[in-house]
């Protein structure tokens, strides 16, 4: 092995270890908000920092990689594609991170039917597996797991877009449960753009491997 | 952390030519240091102090001292001959002997008496496998040393070197007469040795610096202006002539 490629193997275990770090964060989260368990929601909000000095680190060891060996082709195609997943992934840590937030002020354990009317674990439950499809087909290289997130990721845009009206009726019947209703909209929201951020590391994946820029493109064109 | 090789106060003159100016610099055992700076700011010179080289020059002079292992390698008791064992030197150009590749591993051995034909065996073998060359001749030990090219003359320089188990190897530029290839079958060579060596090599290549070395030394005009890891020196050096250095801003 040459020293780059003992550099790159290094950046990649760094970035499956991120994977791993950000999937963590974001099923504490889920099981902070099902059992409004606050004490786990602020053990995620303390981890959130180890999530950014990780980022950081792997930042870092990507700069020096450009520095000291100025990799080129599918080498260099890594390296900065690392730099994007990286910082997708600190803004999936920041996303469970703020939902954490909303845990710390609702009073009282959500409402299962609301819970239910919004598919709110559905969708926690489909982003947590579309981050693991991900970090898998980053792991082995695999473009075709890689674009099925784009397909996915579908799943996510509905729930999304059902919950403003599950979420509205339920108001309507619950006038004292506003508050509540409303932080379990913006987690939904926040959980939407996790599946983004996925979609983007999976553009960063092709991107490398084949050397394709998905970015910008219709989803057809991008399942190509 | 030891400290194999430190200078001390070093100011080195040719004549009247002040080349080398207050030099002070420490080199970790087991590491890989790179000097770099524009032509003629003095990198072989500092080189060549630490086995010597330089005292044959006319007009050569210098001030402080050299440790190797703590020891003063400039005071009088110590034989030459000892130090060049214990610091090998591989030079830009392949110089290999016009002898066998086999004689010329054990030139080393052979002048210093040994005989053993088990023992040059064994060390042929294991010098040219460091060297990464072995499986390219080893079917071809007596050829002449000359028909190697380029590349596997300075890996067959390299395996000469280290044959007489120096604790330190000095590189002037070994890379610079070589193809790509064979340049970095060099450069993965001293990334590898550095386990056993404490190496430094001088290079005008930066990104030759960059990929084998642990730190860096700048030398400019006689003086070495910043030396560090190599990760900081390529990211964020401290001083702006280093920086304005490898950013080829001059030179
Ligand atoms: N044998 C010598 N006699 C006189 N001056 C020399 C000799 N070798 C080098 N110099 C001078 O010493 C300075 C440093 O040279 P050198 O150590 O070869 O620099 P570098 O290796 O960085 O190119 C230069 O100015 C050079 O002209
Ligand atoms: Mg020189």
């Amino acid at each position: 092995m040459t020293h780059l490629e003992a550099e790159i193997k290094n950046l990649k275990t760094e970035l499956l270890d991120m994977f791993h770090l950000v999937r963590t964060q974001l099923e504490k989260s889920r099981e902070s908000l099902v059992r409004l368990d606050k004490d786990l929601a602020r053990e995620v909000m303390v981890n959130e920092k180890r999530v950014n000095a990780f980022e950081l680190k792997v930042d870092r060891d990507c700069e020096n990689t450009i520095a000291l060996f100025n990799p080129v082709a599918i080498d260099l195609r890594f390296v900065l594609a690392c730099l994007k997943i990286n910082s997708n992934l600190e803004r999936i840590g920041d996303i469970a991170d703020g939902i954490c937030q909303f845990v710390l002020n609702i009073k009282m354990e959500p409402e299962k039917d609301l819970l239910e009317a919004t598919r709110m674990m559905e969708m926690f439950d489909t982003s947590i597996e579309i981050l693991e499809e991900v970090r898998l087909a980053f792991e082995n290289e695999d473009t075709r797991l890689a674009r099925s997130v784009f397909k996915k990721d579908e799943l996510l845009d509905e729930i999304n877009m059902n919950a403003n009206q599950a979420v509205a009726e339920f108001i309507k019947n619950h006038p004292d449960r506003i508050n509540q209703s409303l932080y379990l909209l913006s987690s939904i929201r926040k959980l939407e753009r996790v599946g983004d951020q996925c979609k983007n590391i999976s553009e960063e994946i092709i991107f490398y491997i084949e050397a394709k820029v998905l970015k910008h493109k219709s989803r057809e064109q991008k399942q190509a | 952390m030891h400290k194999k090789l430190e200078a001390r106060n070093v100011n080195v003159f040719y004549d009247q030519t002040h080349v080398i100016k207050d030099v002070n610099l420490a080199v970790e055992q087991h590491s890989v240091t790179a000097f770099i700076g524009p032509s003629g700011c003095g990198k072989s010179t500092f080189l060549r102090l630490y086995n010597r080289m330089n005292d044959l020059i006319e007009g050569f002079r210098k001030e402080g001292e050299i440790l190797i292992d703590g020891r003063d390698i400039y005071q009088r008791d110590l034989r030459v001959e000892d130090l060049r064992k214990k610091v090998g030197m591989v030079f830009q150009k392949p110089n290999p002997f016009p002898k066998s590749i086999y004689e010329n591993v054990i030139y080393g051995l052979k002048i210093r008496g040994v005989n053993n034909k088990n023992l040059l065996d064994e060390t042929v073998e294991r010098c040219l496998r460091q060297a990464a060359l072995w499986d390219e001749v080893k079917d071809n030990l007596r050829k002449s040393a000359l028909a190697l090219s380029g590349g596997q003359q300075q890996r067959l320089c390299i395996a000469r070197a280290i044959a007489t188990e120096p604790s330190v190897l000095l590189m002037d530029e070994p890379a610079s007469a070589l193809d790509p290839i064979s340049t970095s079958k060099v450069e993965e060579l001293i990334y590898e040795l550095k386990s056993q060596f404490t190496i430094i090599i001088v290079t005008h290549n930066m990104q030759q610096a960059g990929r084998v070395s642990d730190k860096t030394a700048f030398f400019y005009l006689g003086e070495l202006v910043e030396c560090d890891s190599t990760k900081k020196i390529f990211t964020n050096p401290t001083d702006s002539r280093t920086q304005d250095y490898i950013t080829g801003r001059f030179g």
